[in-house]
């Protein structure tokens, strides 16, 4: 790891201020991404801003009777969330993303805003000898002609195809999620469809958050009742693993016709994917093999594979067929 | 030694120029550095600096401690403390063998900095017995001989104290599950399941 000054505050505005006036500043909260990105050299900020005493660990209700959300705070660790009663018991989807990622001591330590800026592990973007248009711009992207078994079938450019990594982001997908943020321009709230983009022709640029912006709350609406959901991760081992695919899903029944549905996917693509196509072939139908296979089709319409990750276009759509078989259907 | 251990902290230089700036614009929120500023919630700021004089509390005992920002936990532990029971394996967090207790909750201590312990407290396996009596836990390792070579033991046996307190021993399937975090090349698996049963029982026994 390359020498830089640490600094710790339990104040957001000074943390903001502090990264916001280095040019390659950085946050640390759990610190198990940025740490292995040091050390790798896929990093190196000359100022780590320790930000573990602000008061931003809490995860409670607000908001009225009706449209109550819950507001988790961006320290909250993986762990706790997972094991809040309201998560467990409303949010199903959230906690068995949680709880599909990483190890027991990996999300005592990570946070949910460290979860959402956790970078792509891409072998060719972690490894320094190697060139990736996300670590050094206009390099080139190995992946594309290389060892691409990981990488994305859909969102992907000719300049990076890195998936990225989070079972949470994909969760918040399917609960339309809001992260909310501090800046040096102030606070804003951003949708998490806006927040995490697709490569184009600038992959080093990965979320919609400028320099120095830190996340201070995401925001989930607690769904209606009668709302079921339900996270699939498939992966190589039994656990502790990244996805290969995953599906989450969010579904309201109207009797056996799908009232309203969310479908989001990891794995698979440059950003958590939702994918409306899917979900459109679905709402005012009854869910039938038939009718999931079509929202599978609408699913990887536009994929594009390479070389070694065609089998994803296959399996994602089975881990569709298996999440929604999951929830209890009346198949 | 270490690469971090190898630049004493008399041979650091000054902060770079890039980051003077930076503390300098904030210089006049921040009204104290050191130790005693680094401290909990509502506390003051600590200034940017590359070294910094911290008190890190393990096994019971404190220790003023002069480091760099980037020595982690498990190398002051090891290099610095002398507390060489957790053990640097993989360095990235996957294979758990640096496993200790913060503020009594499993963490890896190789993906954490020795700075950002300050004001917690830090258990290794070294703490956890009392004196010649073994932690019942190290007890059903040594009967169930849940080891061979024996390298990732201590952080097997840390993971599997917090596992059971945390109510993840109930069966087989779920300690498995929970105990993932700690690979073992040796292959021993089998038996750290029987000891963590074994030691989760007792505890039940307990309660």
């Amino acid at each position: 790891m390359r020498r830089f000054d640490y600094a710790r505050t339990s104040r957001a505005g000074e943390a903001v201020d502090l990264v916001a006036g280095e040019p390659t500043g950085a946050f640390v909260a759990g610190g198990t991404d940025l740490l292995n990105l040091m050390k790798d050299g896929a990093e190196a900020p000359d100022l780590v801003v320790d930000i573990n005493d602000l008061p931003l660990s809490d995860v409670e209700v607000v908001g009225e009777a009706a449209r109550e959300r819950l507001r988790i705070g961006a320290l909250a660790r993986l762990a706790d969330v997972a094991a809040h009663p309201r998560v467990s018991r409303e949010l199903p989807v959230l906690t068995e993303a949680l709880l599909a990622t990483a190890s027991p001591q990996v999300r005592n330590m990570a946070t949910v805003g460290g979860n959402l800026m956790q970078r792509t592990r891409c072998w060719y973007f972690r490894d320094p000898d190697f060139a990736c248009n996300k670590r050094a711009p206009g390099s080139g992207c190995p992946a594309q002609e290389g060892q691409n078994r990981w990488h994305a079938i859909l969102g992907g450019s000719d300049h990076c195809i890195a998936v990225h990594p989070s079972d949470l982001a994909v969760a918040l997908r399917a609960l339309d999620a809001t992260v909310h943020t501090l800046g040096p321009g102030g606070r804003r709230a951003i949708a998490i469809g806006d927040f995490h983009r697709e490569p184009g022709a600038a992959p080093e640029r990965e979320t919609a958050l400028r320099h120095g912006e830190l996340i201070t709350a995401v925001e989930v609406p607690l769904p209606r009742r009668g709302t079921r959901s339900g996270y699939l991760k498939v992966r190589d081992r039994a656990t502790f693993e990244f996805a290969v695919v995953s599906a989450a899903a969010v579904l309201r029944m109207d009797g056996r016709t799908v009232r309203d549905i969310a479908l989001a996917f990891g794995g698979i693509a440059t950003r958590p994917w939702r994918s409306a196509a899917a979900e459109d072939a679905l709402r005012g139908r009854r869910l039938t093999d038939d009718t999931v296979a079509a929202a599978g089709r609408a699913l990887v319409a536009g994929a594009r594979p390479r070389t070694h990750n065609a089998f994803k276009v296959e399996l994602v759509q089975r881990a569709l067929h298996e999440v929604l078989g999951a929830l209890g259907d009346d198949r | 030694m270490s690469e971090e251990e190898q630049n004493t902290p008399a041979a650091a230089g000054p902060a770079r120029r890039s980051v003077l700036k930076a503390g300098g614009a904030t210089a006049a929120v921040a009204v104290a550095a050191g130790p005693a500023a680094a401290g909990g919630a509502g506390g003051p700021t600590a200034l940017p600096r590359a070294v910094a004089d911290i008190t890190l509390r393990v096994n019971g005992a404190e220790h003023p401690l002069s480091v760099e920002a980037r020595v982690t936990l498990l190398d002051a532990l090891r290099e610095r403390l002398g507390l060489t029971g957790a053990k640097k394996g993989c360095d990235r967090g996957e294979c758990g063998a640096c496993t200790v207790l913060v503020d009594g909750r499993r963490v890896k201590s190789c993906t954490t900095l020795a700075v950002m312990q300050e004001g917690r407290e830090v258990t290794t396996v070294e703490g956890l017995a009392r004196g010649d009596e073994l932690h019942p836990v190290q007890e059903a390792f040594v009967r169930r001989d849940a080891f061979q070579c024996g390298f990732c033991t201590p952080g097997q046996i840390v993971s599997a104290v917090a596992c059971v307190q945390e109510g993840h021993g109930g069966s087989r399937d779920e300690i498995r599950e929970w105990m993932s975090g700690n690979l073992c090349r040796c292959g021993c698996y089998p038996n750290i399941v029987d000891a963590v049963r074994d030691a989760a029982e007792a505890e039940e026994a307990r309660r």
